[in-house]
């Protein structure tokens, strides 16, 4: 159950744009391949060809030596090819067997059997090691475990091409580690998967070549032990990258907090949390995927019910309701997720651009003119890749709708800025900006905060860091002793320290559990 | 969903033609608006007559004025069904109130303006409420505005004991101008409806409160999150089109100075239908003033020509509406 890939001269149009220029390379069959390349190096595109979501403008591609050409991701998977997407396919309300088997039902004469139905999902499921009932419904499922039911999906229809999106993307470090463990079994099955992912050390780990691609081209395919992250991280962005962290300024001291915030719970996320932040300071807050830190800063806005002791801006008390309250008071917040909280895709860039900040263009009409030349200056200051500045929001690439929802909560001219993920799903030459930006923020005296589940980019950029773990803050770690490792050991709960205090690590298990 | 690459400039060629492919989107109603018109006057040459486009126009002012506010709440995303019966109440509680007051007020005009402002307001009131329903309450508008489609109907029934409710003569007499009177060779209704679409446009399209609007329909979570305050948005919405709802009442009572339980039948779907082949989606998040008045007139124009022509029969109207709604909707799916 082998397949062996050849593409030879992949073109791809999208009506007069080219993004793919003519890509030839072969995948040999039980390999793990890594692709890498930054956002709209066409890898995606590519993967989409080869899974029958597109159809290539010109080039053929070869299955097993036989030129083919998919007219649907139906067609791919009946020859073995499946693409896991990095948002799930799952239908919410299905169980798992009619998930796995949407599209493909088992019947005996007019009737579903669902009885064989059931089996085979059983099958499967211990397959991937996933030991939940056939018929829970999906939405009952954490993140993880979807993904699991997504891996079964592939195997109950025979797969023997995995291709996974970022599949680690919104997986705790646990889980991450047993989606390894599945791949390498996929793999002694003769299952040939093409991994593609940002975080280099991930494919490090798991592939056997990196191939990487560039601008809609095939750059190389080496063996991956023969790279280092460095080397890879510079074939992907095709020059040298160097100091992709500003260098540190010291930590602001002995200034009067810009914000401090006691007391903050968030029923069911984050109970009784208390920190503050200086003026020109960069904070951090690190733990695993359902430590509560998006909650806590969603309550502390007035997006969740809350409760809260005390808030403080430059030593006053205020009160923060809503949003609105919030901004008025000079304090905003950027989503981790950009498509459904942070930006309106179907807008322009300008409607997107001076949401937040709408009053002060009103007296009472609005001015398209003020506001379009509020847009330039921020495409010149955030270097916002656009070819014209009429475009919808959805046209741009990930990184330049992330630099455009920057932007967007930087135009009120907050006084503390929260950043929750702001590089996620940003290529390297981004992420770059991203961080040369925050300092500049910083310096300007603001207050910022960063919320990142990347631990060298808080290590990297921050003062100091804040560790959450079940809904508590665990630590705050200074400048002095920031690292990874640091971090990870209170993230998880294995520090020495935090044991001392009786504080046991099982308690985390119940709250990621809602997520 | 594509990786897009458009991290380079996309060429201008491929812009102007999505820029054109959206004007042809824009102009759309207008062009059946004008073949329509080309098609009746070719019928019958009376259609093309100045009496016959004001005859027009008027009898659209009472829908149009709705389909203004209506165009506002389906753009955030929401729906009104009960706009019709709402109507019909507010008609209905007017004239008992001018009635009433006639007894005590010897001034017919000062009863009549009160009449006039308390259809405003009540309007402004019915739709506050189903905005506060909607927001403070969590319930669907759809469920919101299905009750009191029923509500305000039956109420109306009751308070006219199945019958109709008539205004005072005298009253009838000072108040059937505001319908009647021409200014300037054109009916005071149409004045308003004029009035209400040109003010609906630059409130939608030029004020912070318009393009919140637009922002909670496209996606209310992202609106949420950039502080705007979408309950209060929301409410002003209701309270908007109950306010359209309460003008196009004023306007409709002096035309026959009576409220039955007919009044306003379907006015809702026919609000709805003129917001809808005005180009604006149903989920949402876009739309147009001008293409809701377009809407409006193209829908009356069709029953106009088929009462002034014998092609197709009259007793179709509705059919030939209801092909018009579907073949707009064909027209613009999935752009």
């Amino acid at each position: 159950m082998s397949i062996a890939v050849r593409f030879d001269g992949i073109v791809k149009e999208f009506g007069p744009v080219r993004v793919l220029h003519g890509v030839s390379f072969d995948l040999a069959p039980g390999r793990v391949y890594g692709l890498l390349g930054e956002n709209g190096a066409g890898k995606s595109t590519l993967m989409k060809i080869l899974s029958g979501y597109e159809r290539p403008t010109g080039g053929t591609l070869h299955i097993d030596g036989e030129p083919r050409s998919f007219k649907s991701s139906r067609d791919a998977e009946a020859a073995g090819i499946v693409l896991i997407h990095q948002e799930f396919n799952l239908a919410e309300d299905l169980t798992i067997t009619q998930n796995i088997f949407l599209g493909h039902e088992r019947k005996r004469g007019w009737w579903l059997d669902e009885a064989a139905m059931r089996a085979d999902t059983l099958r499967v499921l211990r397959q991937v090691g996933l030991d939940k009932d056939p018929d829970t419904p999906v939405r009952h499922l954490i993140v993880a475990e979807k993904q699991l039911v997504e891996i079964a999906k592939a195997l109950a229809r025979n797969a023997r091409l995995l291709i996974m999106d970022e599949p680690t993307a919104s997986l705790t470090p646990g889980e991450t580690e047993a989606l390894f463990t599945l791949m390498a079994r996929l793999q002694a099955d003769g299952v040939t998967i093409v991994y593609i992912s940002h975080k280099l050390d991930e494919v490090e780990r798991t592939t056997d070549d990196v191939i990487v691609m560039r601008d809609g081209r095939f750059v190389t395919r080496q063996p991956t032990r023969e790279l280092t992250r460095h080397q890879m991280a510079t074939l992907m962005v095709g020059r040298e990258i160097s100091d992709l962290y500003p260098d540190k300024d010291p930590a602001p001291t002995g200034a009067v907090p810009l914000l401090r915030v006691e007391g903050l719970t968030v029923p069911g996320w984050a109970a009784d949390i208390a920190f503050d932040v200086k003026p020109g300071e960069i904070l951090g807050f690190a733990g695993l995927v359902g430590a509560g830190r998006t909650e806590l800063f969603e309550g502390l806005l007035g997006l969740r019910p809350h409760q809260v002791g005390r808030i403080e801006l430059e030593g006053r008390a205020i009160r923060i309701r809503n949003p609105r309250d919030a901004v008025d008071q000079g304090i905003t917040y950027l989503s981790e997720d950009r498509k459904g909280k942070g930006l309106h895709v179907g807008f322009g860039l300008r409607e997107n651009l001076t949401l937040m900040a709408l009053e002060t263009y009103a007296t009472p009409w609005l001015k398209p003119g003020a506001e379009t030349r509020a847009l330039k200056t921020a495409v010149q200051d955030f270097g916002i890749r656009t070819g014209s500045l009429d475009v919808k929001a959805a046209s741009l690439s990930g990184g330049n709708q992330q630099k455009l929802a920057l932007a967007k909560v930087l135009h009120p001219e907050p006084k503390v800025v929260i950043l929750d993920e702001p590089t996620r799903g940003v290529d390297v030459g981004a992420k770059r900006d991203i961080y040369f930006l925050i300092q500049r923020l910083a310096r300007e005296g603001r207050g910022v905060v960063v919320v990142s589940s990347e631990l060298m980019e808080l290590v990297g950029l921050c003062h100091r860091v804040a560790v959450m773990r079940g809904g508590r803050l665990r630590a705050m770690v200074d400048a002095q002793h920031l690292t990874e490792e640091e971090l990870i050991s209170h993230a998880t709960g294995t520090n020495q320290r935090d044991q001392a205090n009786g504080d046991k690590p099982s308690e985390e298990e119940s709250m990621t559990a809602g997520r | 969903m594509v990786d897009r690459q458009l991290d380079q400039p996309a060429p201008p060629r491929f812009q102007r033609a999505r820029s054109l492919g959206s004007r042809l989107h824009a102009v759309g109603p207008i062009l059946g608006l004008v073949l329509l018109c080309v098609a009746g006057t070719l019928l019958n040459p009376d259609f093309a007559s100045l009496d016959n486009a004001m005859n027009v126009l008027t009898r659209t002012a009472f829908i149009g004025i709705i389909a203004v506010g209506m165009c506002f709440v389906i753009i955030s995303g929401g729906i009104d069904l009960s706009v019709g019966s709402m109507a019909a109440l507010i008609a209905g509680m007017v004239i008992l109130l001018m009635n009433t007051l006639a007894g005590s007020i010897d001034q017919p005009v000062l009863v009549v303006a009160i009449g006039m402002a308390a259809s405003v307001v009540l309007g402004g009131v019915f739709g506050l409420a189903h905005g506060l329903l909607i927001t403070r309450g969590r319930i669907e508008p759809f469920i919101v505005t299905l009750g009191t489609l029923g509500i305000f109907r039956a109420y109306l029934t009751y308070f006219s004991n199945g019958g109709a409710i008539t205004l005072d003569d005298t009253l009838s007499d000072v108040y059937s101008p505001v319908y009647y009177t021409s200014v300037i060779g054109v009916p005071i209704p149409v004045w308003v409806f004029l009035i209400v679409a040109v003010a609906g446009a630059l409130i939608l399209n030029r004020t912070a409160y318009g393009r919140y609007v637009q922002a909670i329909g496209s996606n209310e979570q992202v609106a949420r999150y950039a502080a705007v305050n979408v309950d209060r948005i929301k409410v002003m919405t209701y309270a908007l089109l109950g306010a359209c709802v309460g003008i196009a009442t004023l306007l409709y009572v002096p035309r026959l100075g009576s409220s039955s339980p007919t009044t306003g039948l379907l006015w809702e779907l026919e609000a709805i239908a003129a917001v809808i082949v005005g180009g604006t989606a149903l989920k949402g998040g876009s739309g147009s003033i001008i293409g809701t008045v377009i809407g409006a007139v193209l829908l009356s124009v069709i029953s106009n020509i088929l009462n002034l022509t014998s092609v197709i029969s009259v007793y179709l109207n509705a059919a030939v509406q209801g092909f018009v709604i579907i073949i707009v909707a064909f027209l613009q799916r999935r752009k």
